[in-house]
């Protein structure tokens, strides 16, 4: 039985809860207003039945902490006596709603489909009014007095408990071991009692208590209409009635009642609040780790030679608590170049390419010794709007819903080129047509929802060729599309850099694309880059492990579909946990001692070539060859 | 082949719109029926006589005979529901017990004065919360200045959880009898109309604040957002141009029970500030057992209840047709 475990963890989390200073609070609250209950009428009923013709509407004194009343009565202690009168109706009348809900939530489950239907219709009518309609509703019928307002604000508590109750019953009745239970053939009365109610509890029990502060002030009010307690009896609502025609003269006789029901209720919001903490839906916030050192980026004189457009420096991105997602890369991409950015998810990839666009989200931070654009400082760049354009890889997600795409197009000749709004829109149905979206006049003025993945990326590539794009990061931009599209997307992005003459920064997990659409492949791992090849050595001739691993781990069309797919055992470092090592070292077939020890830089590797490994493959390095036959065994194994 | 299969999506595209029209269209004529039926029924779910409840235990048996006779009572409960169900489409209510007047008279004398309070408030309310949500999600987002956060959370949790009735007692002893800037009671000069109308304000726009405040969050979070961070754009585009439409449709919908229940929340405060509306002459109506009247009233403020939900709804299938689409 699932839910067994589950209450013993409860009262174990209930336990911890109730210790901790909001825990302490509600307990403190709610024995302090039980002990009032209890104790107040034994004790100050007499001095609040007592009638002082003498002390007629007094205000505050000595003697009479809130003044008294029209007939001499002591307001304070009538306060104290009204707690347990305005409890007990307002128990009894949870009482009543609590049941009904349930009653009325459950049946849908347990009584045939027609009528489940009816009442599920019905209560779905009934929680369309607002409470108070329906209270005034239920009042009329009942008459003024306590009895009647303790039915209606019972019964009108009923209709959303109910919506509660259904709802999370439909969703128990939906699962497996009630199904295999109704196989079994157990019983409806039985089922409802061992598998549907100890399922809900525990949400019901917690709305139910925040319920009750409503149904608390909701009495209130009626009595406060003189709808509710009538008198010589009263409860808060009562008292609030009688003394508000008098607030001119003693205003605080008029709010200590009123005040009374607000802590009340705020105590049954709190204990509400522990309930729910208790079940783990509020789970505690995590303290934030202290703040790691920062580490200072070198600085590297840069002088950017004609060809480079972008180059960055030692780029870092830290973390709160100092983990480091990036872990001082450096790159250049020349002019016109498209290059791949290649590695698992959680390398580094994605979050270096945000870095360059300078988007990296909070938390994070981004740190460089050099990170310019085209010769300026690219965190100062304000020409980034026309001259970089992004694609994302969710098409679905990237494009703003509410606004029509011709319009999230315009925007960025209107912002950055100074277009008015007829040239903008102008513009954007031209690009839209550059990227072959088919009647552009009309598309422009439809909402994203209304194109499919492939026209949105294209949108997408769209909006960033509204300038005059010197550099294109593409983020996975074909991962979230069907094979078909992938292609289109993939050739539009070609068209687009040979009319545009931009360079591509392609990040992508799929060695294919890269190798397909790049001239260039840097490789990431763990946060820093480890090799840096062109795409023609990428097939056959990589020199870092990590590099052959990927390529060995994805299946060509020569790959016997009898064999195994390749993998990479163990799985990459988190971000902070590597040690002084070669980050791949524990993972390498090749690494020895060396490697564990101290981590290699990246370094050149014959012409256009650089590679972070002190034994990379293809090397005269004792040992190398035989160790990369071992390893190719080991990766294909 | 894309444009075959993007036209056939087209049309596609049209019927959910029907379907969700006559969905909520006959959500709500069930509605409105179910209510013609309740407030039909109460007079005759009072346990006993109606009419001698009414006119008190010593009043005259020909007066009474009278009375139910005028109120149809006599008749057989078919007769009598179809002539309600008829009277009501012309429009008529019956006529009042106490005052010996049309019900729809007295209705129209009176709901001008609730929605002079009603209306304002809800403007308010949306002008207060909105602007206040947003900027606390845009001060406090992605765990910034947590102080604050829980200062706004802990400053409307609190104002939320104080119900309108009390809130308005509060106001009129700080500024009314401690401070006397306002009057205290009753409908006057423009001033009079500040305190019930705060009063109506503050609950509901401390919470709509709240429900603000996270859809804000959650939209900040969105992928178009880092588009629109891409595009560069100033912060006021960002976030008046693409994340206040987004937040305002699904804030609306989570906040469309707030505002019928503002309507029910006049009742309460025009009792503290004896204002002349529907909701001080419902409840004087029930205490003085003037069942016509209180059927007309329920039935003005239920209607208006539904009519205002029916109305967000749409309006949120308009300004996001997307979830229209998903839920159908």
């Amino acid at each position: 039985m699932p839910h067994h475990d589950h209450d013993s963890s409860l009262r174990h989390r209930l336990g911890r809860t109730l210790r901790t200073p909001i825990g302490i609070t509600a307990l403190t609250a709610c024995l302090l207003v039980a002990l009032v209950a209890v104790l107040g009428p034994v004790l100050l009923g007499d001095r609040a039945a007592r009638i002082d013709t003498d002390a007629i509407n007094q205000g505050s004194s000595a003697a009479h902490l809130l003044g008294t009343d029209q007939l001499g009565r002591d307001i304070a202690a009538r306060v104290v006596v009204a707690t347990r009168l305005t409890l007990r109706l307002t128990l009894l009348a949870a009482v009543i709603g609590v049941g009904g809900g349930l009653l009325l939530g459950v049946a849908p489950a347990v009584v045939g489909r027609r009528l489940g239907r009816l009442i599920t219709a019905t209560v779905g009518v009934l929680v369309a009014f607002p409470g108070l309609l329906f209270l005034l509703f239920l009042a009329t019928i009942f008459g003024v007095g306590s009895t009647g307002a303790v039915l209606a604000v019972g019964l009108a508590m009923v209709p959303p408990m109910a919506r509660l109750v259904q709802n999370l019953t439909a969703s128990v009745a939906g699962s497996d071991y009630v199904a295999a239970a109704r196989i079994l053939g157990v019983g409806r009365f039985k089922m409802v009692v061992r598998h549907l109610l100890p399922n809900i509890a525990e949400p019901s029990v917690l709305f139910a208590t925040q319920a009750t502060g409503g149904i608390l002030v909701a009495f209130s009010g009626l009595s406060f209409l003189g709808l509710g307690v009538q008198p010589p009896q009263y409860d808060w609502g009562r008292l609030l009635n009688e003394q508000l025609n008098r607030i001119f003269v003693n205003p605080a006789a008029a709010l200590a009642p009123g005040a009374a029901v607000v802590l009340t209720g705020l105590m049954f919001g709190l204990a509400g609040e522990v309930l729910a903490q208790a079940g783990g839906r509020r789970a505690p916030q995590a303290p934030e780790p202290a703040r790691g050192q920062q580490p200072n980026p070198s600085e590297e004189p840069a002088t950017d030679g004609d060809g480079v457009l972008v180059r960055a420096c030692d780029l870092r991105v830290t973390f709160p608590g100092g983990r480091q997602a990036v872990r001082g890369i450096s790159l250049d991409i020349a002019r016109g170049e498209a290059v791949g950015l290649v590695g698992e998810s959680g390398s580094g990839k994605s979050l270096s390419a945000l870095a360059l666009a300078d988007l990296v989200p909070h938390p994070g931070r981004v740190t460089a010794g050099t990170l310019r654009f085209d010769g300026h400082d690219l965190r100062d760049d304000p020409r980034l709007g026309t001259e970089l354009a992004m694609v994302f890889q969710d098409p679905m997600a990237s494009l703003n819903p509410a606004l029509r795409v011709g319009r999230q197009l315009a925007e960025v000749a209107e912002v950055h080129l100074g277009a008015s709004r007829a040239q903008g829109a102008a513009r954007a149905v031209d690009r839209l047509r550059a990227v072959r979206i088919p009647a552009p006049e009309r598309r422009a003025r439809q909402r994203p929802h209304e194109y499919s993945g492939g026209m949105r990326q294209r949108a997408v590539i769209a909006m960033g060729l509204m300038g005059e794009p010197k550099l294109i990061i593409a983020d996975e931009p074909t991962t979230a599309l069907d094979v078909a599209v992938q292609e289109q997307v993939l050739d539009l992005l070609a068209e687009v850099r040979e009319d545009s003459g931009a360079a591509l920064l392609l990040i992508s997990h799929d060695l294919a694309v890269v190798a397909q659409v790049c001239d260039r492949v840097l490789v990431m791992y763990a946060g820093r880059i480890v090799e840096d090849l062109p795409v023609t050595a990428l097939l056959g001739g990589a020199a870092h492990p990590y590099t052959r691993a990927l390529v060995g781990a994805v299946p060509t069309m020569t790959t016997d579909p009898g064999t195994e797919l390749a993998t990479i055992p163990g799985r990459p470092p988190e971000p902070g946990e590597t040690g002084g090592g070669c980050p791949f070292a524990p993972r390498c077939e090749r690494a020895r001692e060396r490697c564990h020890r101290t981590a290699p830089e990246l370094s050149d590797f014959g012409p256009d070539r650089q590679v972070a490994c002190w034994f990379p493959v293809g090397t005269a390095a004792a040992g190398g060859s035989v160790a990369a036959t071992s390893y190719a065994a080991e990766a294909t194994s | 082949m894309a444009t075959i299969t993007l036209d056939s999506l087209g049309t596609r595209v049209r019927n959910p719109w029907i379907a969700f029209g006559l969905r909520r269209t006959w959500r709500l004529l069930a509605s409105l029926a179910a209510l013609v039926t309740a407030a039909f029924a109460m007079i005759h779910l009072i346990p006993g006589d109606p009419v001698r409840a009414a006119l008190g235990t010593t009043a005259d048996p020909a007066l009474v005979a009278a009375r139910r006779q005028s109120l149809g009572l006599d008749q057989s409960l078919p007769k009598q529901y179809g002539d309600f169900v008829v009277n009501l489409l012309h429009g008529r209510l019956g006529e009042s017990i106490g005052a010996q007047m049309p019900v729809s008279g007295i209705i129209s004398g009176r709901l001008p004065a609730t929605l002079e309070i009603a209306v304002p408030a809800f403007v308010l309310i949306l002008l207060i919360a909105v602007p206040v949500g947003m900027t606390a999600a845009v001060l406090t987002k992605d765990g910034r200045r947590r102080r604050g956060e829980l200062a706004f959370t802990g400053v409307t949790g609190f104002l939320g959880a104080v119900p309108e009735f009390l809130l308005a007692v509060g106001l009129t002893a700080a500024f009314a009898v401690a401070w006397p800037l306002f009057p205290v009671a009753s409908r006057g000069g423009p001033d009079s109309y500040v305190l019930p109308v705060l009063a109506l304000t503050v609950v509901p726009a401390a919470t709509l604040s709240r429900i603000v405040r996270v859809e804000t969050l959650r939209v900040l979070g969105e992928d178009y957002m880092r588009t629109a961070r891409a595009k560069r754009l100033p912060a006021r585009l960002r976030y008046l141009r693409h994340a206040l439409p987004n937040l305002l449709t699904s804030s609306l919908t989570l906040g469309g029970l707030l505002f019928s229940s503002l309507l029910a929340g006049t009742v309460l405060v025009e009792n503290v500030f004896a204002w002349p509306g529907l909701g001080t002459t419902i409840v004087q109506a029930i205490t003085e057992k003037d069942y016509p009247l209180v059927q007309g009233v329920v039935l003005v403020y239920g209607a208006a209840a539904l009519l205002i939900t029916f109305v967000v709804d749409v309006a949120v299938a308009v300004a996001d047709p997307q979830s229209t689409v998903r839920g159908s």
